[in-house]
């Protein structure tokens, strides 16, 4: 289990993240939900240690973070922010390599060869794998970038909108292989998502932010719910029951 | 070709650079001529990698490809702490200094300030031509600050102080060699279990730090291995601003992969040729009076603005 | 009022900078000067007073000008390579005319400053890429280039060490005979003031000025010969000097705003008045002996500088 412990995040006095608490269950998939501007993507960057947060405390089953060595941690929790621009030119297989590093200090054995070529079958990337990064589409390589997180092989898996810049099709494609990671291995997967419907259809639970502040967590049943959401975004939802899930009407 | 292929011909080619500039034209009677040539080669080859080394990796801490140390005016800086050292424990006559002691105390100090500058201007995140902005004024700012203390210590002869003081590729340090290849041994070692981690750097800061780098830690580390690498060359030759751009772009477009190990090697080599190379040709085949530092500074310029213009368009 | 205020900060510097120096001359012996005394008076102290605020003046006006034509705060005859095509020039002037008087060397000197100028403005004014600190990076590059050129040339012919000492920003040897060129610059001044106003519009960008009915080329000329001339006599007879031109006129844009016809006065009494506090601390820190202007203007306006664009920072990207 993760869990943060009175998060506060502050620049210059303005509070972006105020006293968060929340568990996030372990094997399940948790979404953080808010507007913009709520502290989702702050709260999902102190939990993965890439901003230091002004207050508080993050929990990984028990040990304060801080605790932990940064290579070992690289081993228990990985993180992908919103794709970034890389500097250097790199295939696909290498880029994969990388998540072997906390493993391997950069000298892969054959083991780590046989999780790298598995984490590019997993994402479908078989033929594309000695292509320069820089050449592939977008959604091609947003998959490279998790088949590097998959090959870090990691029990928690924080994702900062994976599906930002992605069509539907491929939207879907990613949401299902996060699927198939909690309920084929078993991981844990914290996502900051905007789409309310992939939020509902994909998730077991649902963190809600508003104004820097925890302003709900539950079950996908318990805050996908039309007098909850209204309250987090301050507008009218109408939550509908299809094919087993809960969809959000809010475009009319 | 392959990368190591590659670096197998460039070393065969500073090979011959470095024989050429020691035997070409060297008479029968070597041991007159050999210690002094040996001497220049030695800091030539000294501050080729250093340069090349340092560039490579301040490069990478900063994640762009067009600053190095020099370009940062750090070299100026080196220079005036350097005489601010002289200032304070020059003691008796300027030619009687430590000069093993006057390098330690201002390598240390040009670390401190180092560390200043990075908090000051890297973490606050300047684009990059902010940056080399802040770097080409403060260059202009500490050689005036060197010139002002140099005249305190004696304003009589300030002249014959910076003719010492500012070493060249005619006047070399021979002093200082040893001290500097111990240095730059140490370093290496020092180095290579750091390479790998710089090379989950090139990823940038979000990756590394996602790859169990310890990010502040390996910041500081190269930093201080930088500045240590910045003094040799000042001490040894003088300046050369533009080098260590040329050949860390040099060596990023001859090598195919981005692994610090060749890339590092390529752009030492790179320089070891250029320096000694160029200083050959120049010497000994034009007859010019001159040292390799301004044609670098001139060559170096005309492909600096190639770059930034390159840069400028993405 | 600034204006009043500015005039009377440079007649009390200007009269304070005559009564310093080897020779001890003090307010009380004007009418009573011996002749050794009012030699130096004449000789030296006067004409160099009056270089010192010619080149405060016309440098900081430079500044201002070539700022308008390439529509950049960070421009300046240091910042785009015209001090160091002036060297060039000089140096190629040595070689022409080894004999050479000043003429001789200001027209060649001249020819070289218009030409690289020309060339660094166009592009500038021609760049694609607007960020604010691009332009003068090139420019300095480009400086060093051409300075790269000049000590190749001075070592091949064995003159380095005389240029470079001719070079440095100095103006310990002014005397009477050896200065009065700069005069040249006055009319070039006065020019810069009488199209003061289309040298603003000009800042406002060539489609602006233009739909004004400026004619737009023949001011960017006018421009450039007022710029190169006036750095080519400077570098001719006091040597380069750092960073006047650029942080006299940001700091004045800064308090005043950019209308030059208003401005410019402003901006020549401010140029003069710091490169006077420059040459008086340079004359005074270490008396007798003297620590050149281009120094004390190399300390005092660098750090100017990075104060401004350190706390400016937001703006610069």
């Amino acid at each position: 289990m993760m869990r943060t412990e009175n998060i506060s995040k502050f620049y210059d006095e303005k509070a972006v993240v105020e006293g968060v608490s929340v568990d996030i269950p372990k094997g399940k998939i948790t979404s953080f939900i808010g507007s913009n501007g709520a502290g989702k993507s702050t709260l999902l960057s102190v939990m993965s240690r890439l901003i230091k947060q002004s207050g508080g405390k993050v929990y990984l089953e028990g040990t304060p973070v801080t605790d932990i060595e940064d290579s070992e941690l690289a081993k228990r929790v990985s993180i992908l922010k919103q794709s970034s621009h890389i500097n250097i030119r790199l295939t696909v297989r290498e880029l994969v390599s990388f998540g072997r590093f906390p493993y391997s200090g950069g000298r892969l054995t054959q083991e780590d060869e046989d999780i790298v070529s598995r984490a590019i079958g997993y994402m479908d990337l078989m033929e594309s794998e000695n292509n320069y990064i820089d050449t592939l589409s977008g959604g091609q390589r947003q998959r490279a970038f998790i088949a590097m997180i998959i090959a870090q092989d990691t029990d928690y898996v924080l994702l900062d909108e994976p599906l930002n810049n992605l069509d539907m099709k491929h939207s879907v494609q990613i949401m299902k292989t996060l699927r198939r990671l909690t309920d084929e291995l078993g991981k844990t997967v914290v996502l900051v998502i905007h789409d309310i419907n992939f939020a509902s259809c994909y998730s077991d639970y649902i963190a809600a932010l508003k104004d820097g502040k925890l302003a709900g967590f539950g079950t996908v049943e318990q805050m996908i719910e039309s007098g909850i959401l209204k309250d987090i975004f301050g507008m009218d939802f109408d939550v509908r029951e299809m094919n087993g899930s809960r969809i959000c009407l809010y475009y009319t | 070709m392959r990368d190591s292929a590659k670096l197998a011909v460039l070393f065969a080619a500073s090979l011959v650079c470095v024989l050429l500039f020691i035997f070409y034209d060297a008479g029968s009677d070597l041991s007159f001529i050999l210690p002094e040539r040996g001497a220049k080669v030695a800091a030539m080859v000294l501050t080729g990698v250093a340069v090349a080394y340092s560039s490579v990796i301040f490069q990478t801490i900063t994640f762009n490809r067009i600053l190095t140390p020099s370009v940062m005016g750090f070299d100026a800086v080196y220079l005036f702490l350097q005489t601010v050292a002289l200032f304070f424990f020059g003691g008796g006559g300027f030619m009687m200094v430590n000069e093993v002691f006057n390098f330690t105390v201002s390598a240390a100090s040009l670390m401190l300030f180092t560390f200043f500058l990075y908090r000051l201007v890297f973490v606050r995140k300047g684009n990059v031509f902010f940056l080399m902005l802040v770097g080409v004024v403060m260059w202009t700012l500490f050689r005036s600050l060197t010139v002002f203390m140099q005249m305190l210590i004696d304003p009589n002869e300030y002249a014959i102080v910076q003719d010492t003081m500012f070493a060249s590729f005619n006047n070399v340090r021979a002093d200082l060699i040893g001290v500097s290849a111990v240095i730059i041994a140490l370093v290496a070692l020092f180095c290579v279990p750091m390479l790998r981690k710089l090379d989950v750097m090139l990823l940038g800061r979000e990756h590394a730090v996602n790859l169990g780098i310890s990010y502040d830690v390996l910041v500081k580390k190269s930093l201080i291995i930088i500045t240590l690498l910045v003094a040799i060359p000042t001490a040894l030759v003088g300046q050369m601003t533009f080098l260590g751009i040329i050949v860390s772009n040099l060596a990023y477009e001859t090598m195919k992969t981005y692994k610090h190990a060749y890339v590092i090697t390529c752009a030492s080599l790179f320089s070891i040729i250029a320096i000694a190379g160029g200083q050959f040709i120049l010497e000994r085949v034009f007859y010019f009076n001159i040292t390799i530092s301004v044609i670098i500074n001139f060559a170096g310029g005309i492909y600096f603005i190639y770059l930034l213009t390159r840069e400028s368009k993405r | 009022m600034k204006f009043i205020f500015l005039l009377v900060a440079v007649i009390f510097l200007g009269c304070w900078s005559l009564f310093i120096g080897y020779t001890e001359i003090s307010v009380s012996d004007i009418f009573t000067m011996s002749d050794r005394q009012s030699l130096v008076m004449v000789a030296s102290r006067i004409p160099r007073l009056a270089a010192v605020i010619i080149a405060g003046a016309s440098m900081s006006i430079c500044g201002v000008i070539m700022q308008q034509m390439s529509h950049n705060r960070f421009v300046s005859p240091t910042t785009a390579g015209t001090m160091d095509a002036a060297a060039l020039g000089i140096m190629l002037s040595m070689l022409i005319f080894p004999d050479g008087g000043t003429y001789q060397r200001l027209s060649v000197s001249l020819g070289v400053t218009l030409l690289a100028s020309a060339v660094f403005m166009t592009m500038a004014e021609r760049i694609k890429f607007k960020n604010l600190v691009f332009v003068p990076l090139l420019g300095i590059i480009f400086g060093n280039i051409l300075d790269s050129v000049t000590t190749f040339i001075g070592l091949q012919f064995n003159v380095v060490h005389s240029m470079a000492s001719w070079l440095h920003g100095d103006f310990s040897s002014v005397m009477q005979g050896r200065y009065e060129i700069m005069y040249v610059s006055i009319p070039l001044l006065a020019a810069a003031y009488i199209y003061a106003d289309r040298f603003t519009l000009m800042g406002m960008g060539k489609s602006f000025a233009v739909n004004l009915g400026m004619n737009y080329n023949t001011m960017f000329r006018l421009g450039l010969v007022i710029v190169s001339c006036v750095t080519a006599v400077i570098v001719l007879t006091v040597g380069m000097i750092p960073f006047v031109g650029l942080i006299v006129p940001n700091i004045v844009s800064m308090l005043y705003g950019d209308n030059l016809r208003k401005t410019l006065p402003l901006t020549a009494l401010s140029g003069a008045a710091f490169l006077l506090v420059c040459d008086i601390l340079g004359r005074t820190l270490m008396a007798p002996y003297e620590i050149s202007v281009s120094v004390m203007v190399g300390i005092i306006g660098g750090a100017i500088f990075l104060y401004l664009i350190l706390g400016r920072r937001v703006n610069a990207g």
